[in-house]
C-alpha cells in the first residue's frame, strides 16, 4: 500500500515505531552520523564557511522580499528560451498540468528525477490514476518507490534501508537474484533503470535551484538520473517551487558551494546541470521543456514575516542529520513527506498548523539544527512561533482532566503571585509525603508529571525551598 | 568603589528542587566579595508556558520579573535557560509592547549566567575550589547555542584543584529534556538522555556535572532509575568544594 495522506499529529504513533526497532534506529544513526562527519571535514576545508553562509542567507532574503519580480523575470527568460512556464497553485493543479503534459505527448511512461516537490504533490499517483506509469530513477527513491513508502529524509530518501532491505525489495519486485553486495544492487537497479530510460516519452525534475536573470532550472546529482530524465526523453517537465529561486548566475557559485558540503559532505556533487529552455538546433536534449512553478502553500508562508524565512531552505538536510530528535524517531514519523527540522517548520506552514499541530513540539529547542544551516534559519524560533499558533488549534489527544491553557493559566496565577506559589509548594511538600522514597518519587498519577516518571524517577521537592533557606543565610 | 551588588535569579527549579545550588551560589558570590541579594517576590521566569506556546501566560509571569531588579549592579543565574528566556526570548516576547521592551534592555544588559558572571565579568577563574574527582562536563543547550557559553564552565572547572576533568562523546549533544518536552514527548526524551548518560558513564567519570536544573534534573532521574552509580552536581556545587584542613 502507497502511503499518503497527511500523518503528521499521529507523530507518537510514528515515533514508537521507529524506536521499537532496533534495526531501524541503528539505520538512522549510523547513516545520520555519517552525513554529520562528512559535513563536518567539508566545511572545515574552506576557509570563510562562515561568510558563505551569511552571503546566502542575504541572497536568499533577497530573492524572498522580492519574490513576485524574480519570479516574473524568471518566467519571461525561461519563455525567451522556448520553455513553457505553468503556473500552479495547489497540488491539484501540479498534478492536473503535468497530466495533461504528458497526454498531450502521448507518453505512457515517464521517467522521474527525485524531486521533493514531486513527492509533496503526489504526483506520481496523480499520474497512475491517469493510466501513465511514473517511474523514480533515483536510487534511494528507486528503493523507496517499490516500498511504497514515502521519503524518509529529504536527501536520502532510503536512508533507514539496510542492504538486506534493498535486497529484498529487488526480489520480491523485480525478479533480481538475491545478494547484499552494495555494487551489485546498483548494477540491478540499473538494469532496470535503463529499459525505463529508454521506453520514457516524458521526463520530471524537481529544481535546486532557479537563476532568474538567465531562465535557468539548476540540478544536482550523483548518480546521472537526472541528466538522463532530462535530456533523452522527447519531453522535460520541471517542478519548481517558487521558492528555489535566484537572482544571478554569478549567486550559482555560493549556493553549489554550500550545497554539497551541507548536504554529504561532497565539494561538489558528480554532476552539476543547467537547463535552459529546450534543445535548440543541433543540439541534444528534450524537444519541449515545461517549468511548473508551484505555489502549493508557500505564499501563505511569505505572506508571514515571521516565517517567511523557512522559504531561504535549499533543502541540504543538514539539519536533520544533527538533530537529536530525527535519529531517534526517523522521517516517518514527521507523517508527511518532509521530516526534521525543516519538516516540523514546512510541514505546518504547507498544509495547515491544524492537520500538523504536533511537529512543532517534537523538539527538545537545543539549537543544533540552527547551528549547522547554511542560510541560517532560526529554526528553533520559528518552531516556537509554530507552537504558539498550534495552541490556538486543540490538541486532539487530551490525557489530562483539565485542558492545556487551563493548567498553564493557573499556573501563570500561581507565579505571579508569590504567596500563591508558596502556598502550593508547600501543599506540594505535604502532598508528596505519601509518594517521595530517600528524595525520589518512582510514579506520579497525575497527568503532566506522569509522563516525566515513565522512563524517570522524579525528584522530591527539597525539605526546604531556597526563599526559606534565605532568612538564615542573609545573616551569614 | 562599592562592593558590586547582585541580585539573585535563583530560578524556581533550584528554588524548588536544588536549594543547595542557590546556597553554593551565595558562597561562592561572597567569597568574592559580592553583595548577595535575594528578591522572595520572584518566582519563575515563564518560559515554562513560553516554550509551550501560550504567549499570553508567558508574558503576564515575564512582565513580573522585569520589575523585581531595579536596584542590583547584576542580576545572576544559575542557569543558562533562564537566562536566555531573558536575554533573548523576553524581547521577543514583548516586541509589542515599547516600555516593557525597554525595561527589558535595561534587565537583558545585566543579567548574566552564574558561569559567565565569573569570568566574563567579574574576571575570576580561580575559585580556590577543591574536588578530587574525575568529572564530565554536559553543556546544556540553551547556555551553549543561546547564549554561546561555551569556556566559561570549563576555565572554572580546570582550576579547582585535583580534579580530572574529561570530556564526553558528542559533549555538545542535547541531553533530551528541552522543557516541556519532556513531557509531550517522553518515548524521546527518555532515549536522549539514556544517551548522554551512557557517553558520561563511559569517560570514568565518578561526576556528571552542568549549568542547568532542567537537564539535571532529567539527568539524575534516569540515572536513580536505573540506578547507575553516576552522580550529578550542579557546577556551583563543585566550585563551591573547599580543601577539609
Amino acid at each position: 500500500m502507497d502511503d499518503t495522506g497527511i500523518h503528521s499529529n499521529e507523530i507518537h504513533v510514528g515515533a514508537s515505531r521507529t524506536l521499537g526497532n532496533a534495526r531501524l534506529l541503528e539505520a538512522y544513526r549510523a547513516s545520520t552520523l555519517r552525513l554529520y562527519t562528512h559535513r563536518l571535514q567539508a566545511i572545515s576545508e574552506v576557509p570563510g564557511f562562515e561568510r558563505l553562509c551569511d552571503r546566502a542567507r542575504e541572497v536568499k532574503r533577497e530573492v524572498i522580499e522580492h519574490l513576485d519580480s524574480y519570479l516574473a523575470q524568471f518566467a519571461d527568460n525561461v519563455e525567451r528560451h522556448g520553455g513553457k512556464v505553468h503556473w500552479a497553485s495547489t497540488a491539484e493543479e501540479v498534478c492536473r498540468i503535468v497530466v495533461d503534459i504528458a497526454h498531450h505527448s502521448g507518453a505512457r511512461e515517464v521517467v522521474k528525477a527525485k524531486s521533493m516537490l514531486g513527492e509533496e504533490v503526489e504526483v506520481n499517483h496523480a499520474l497512475a490514476a491517469a493510466g501513465i506509469r511514473a517511474m523514480e530513477t533515483d536510487l534511494g527513491e528507486f528503493i523507496i518507490q517499490l516500498a511504497g513508502e514515502r521519503p524518509a529524509h529529504i536527501v536520502a530518501p532510503a536512508i533507514h534501508k539496510t542492504r538486506e532491505d534493498v535486497s529484498e525489495l529487488f526480489v520480491t519486485h523485480i525478479q533480481a537474484e538475491r545478494t547484499v553486495v552494495p555494487e551489485q544492487l546498483t548494477a540491478i537497479a540499473r538494469r532496470a533503470l535503463r529499459e525505463m530510460f529508454q521506453k520514457a516519452g516524458m521526463g520530471m525534475s524537481g529544481a535546486n535551484f532557479a537563476v532568474a536573470e538567465t531562465g535557468t532550472v539548476v540540478l544536482v546529482e550523483n548518480e546521472g538520473n537526472i541528466r538522463m530524465c532530462t535530456t533523452v526523453p522527447r519531453v522535460h517537465v520541471a517542478l519548481v517551487g517558487i521558492e528555489k529561486l535566484i537572482p544571478r548566475l554569478a549567486d550559482l557559485g555560493v549556493f553549489l558551494r554550500l550545497l554539497g558540503r551541507s548536504s554529504t559532505g561532497q565539494k561538489l556533487t558528480t554532476y552539476t546541470s543547467f537547463l535552459t529552455g529546450p534543445r535548440r538546433p543541433g543540439e541534444d536534449g528534450p524537444e519541449e521543456m515545461h517549468v511548473i512553478m508551484v505555489d502549493n502553500g508557500r505564499t501563505a508562508a511569505l505572506a508571514d514575516p515571521k516565517m517567511r524565512e523557512m522559504l531561504y531552505c535549499i533543502r541540504c538536510g543538514a539539519c536533520l542529520n544533527t538533530c537529536p530528535v530525527y535519529r531517534k524517531i526517523g522521517g516517518h514519523a514527521y507523517g508527511w513527506v518532509y521530516s526534521g527540522p525543516i519538516g516540523a517548520l514546512v510541514t505546518p506552514e504547507l498544509v495547515g498548523i491544524g492537520q500538523a499541530r504536533e511537529l512543532p513540539f517534537a523538539s527538545s529547542l537545543c539549537g543544533a539544527c540552527r547551528e549547522v544551516c547554511p542560510v541560517r534559519i532560526n529554526i528553533p524560533d520559528l518552531l516556537l512561533h509554530l507552537r504558539s499558533q498550534a495552541q490556538e488549534h486543540a490538541p486532539k489527544r487530551q490525557e489530562s482532566l483539565l485542558p492545556e491553557r487551563l493548567m498553564f493559566r493557573l499556573w501563570a496565577w500561581g507565579m505571579r503571585h508569590p504567596l500563591l506559589y508558596a502556598l502550593g509548594t508547600r501543599l506540594a511538600r505535604w502532598g508528596q509525603v505519601l509518594l517521595a522514597r530517600r528524595g525520589w518519587i518512582r510514579k506520579i498519577p497525575l497527568f503532566p508529571a506522569s509522563q516525566w516518571t515513565k522512563g524517570r524517577d522524579f525528584p522530591a521537592l527539597a525539605p526546604k525551598a531556597f526563599r526559606d533557606r534565605w532568612k538564615q543565610l542573609r545573616g551569614e | 568603589m562599592g562592593k558590586p551588588r547582585v541580585a539573585l535569579f535563583i530560578t524556581c527549579l533550584v528554588d524548588q528542587f536544588l536549594p543547595h545550588v542557590g546556597e553554593c551560589v551565595v558562597r561562592i558570590l561572597r567569597r568574592l566579595d559580592v553583595e548577595v541579594s535575594f528578591n522572595p517576590a520572584q518566582t519563575c521566569c515563564g518560559q515554562p508556558a513560553f516554550n509551550t506556546g501560550y504567549r499570553d501566560e508567558a508574558r503576564s509571569v515575564a512582565a513580573r520579573v522585569l520589575d523585581l531588579f531595579d536596584d542590583a549592579d547584576y542580576i545572576v543565574a544559575p542557569s543558562g535557560s533562564c537566562t536566555s528566556m531573558v536575554r533573548v526570548f523576553y524581547p521577543e516576547l514583548f516586541a509589542d509592547d515599547p516600555a516593557r521592551l525597554r525595561k527589558c534592555t535595561q534587565l537583558r544588559e545585566r543579567f548574566f549566567e552564574f558561569s559567565e558572571f565569573l569570568v566574563n565579568v567579574l574576571k575570576v577563574e580561580d575559585l580556590g575550589a577543591s574536588f578530587a574527582h574525575r568529572v564530565t562536563y554536559h553543556d546544556s543547550c540553551h547556555l551553549l547555542r543561546e547564549l554561546g557559553v561555551e569556556e566559561a564552565p570549563r576555565k572554572l572547572l580546570r582550576k579547582v584543584r585535583g580534579i580530572n576533568l574529561v570530556e564526553m562523546q558528542d559533549y555538545q549533544l542535547c541531553c533530551g529534556f528541552g522543557g516541556t518536552f519532556s513531557v509531550k514527548f517522553p518515548e524521546v526524551s527518555v532515549p536522549m538522555g539514556e544517551d548522554k548518560v551512557q557517553a558520561a558513564s563511559e569517560t570514568g567519570a565518578e561526576y556528571l556535572v552542568a549549568a542547568d536544573g532542567g537537564c539535571l534534573m532529567h539527568l539524575a532521574g534516569l540515572i536513580h532509575r536505573q540506578g547507575l552509580p553516576l552522580k550529578t552536581l550542579h557546577l556551583a556545587e563543585v566550585l563551591a568544594q573547599q580543601e577539609k584542613h
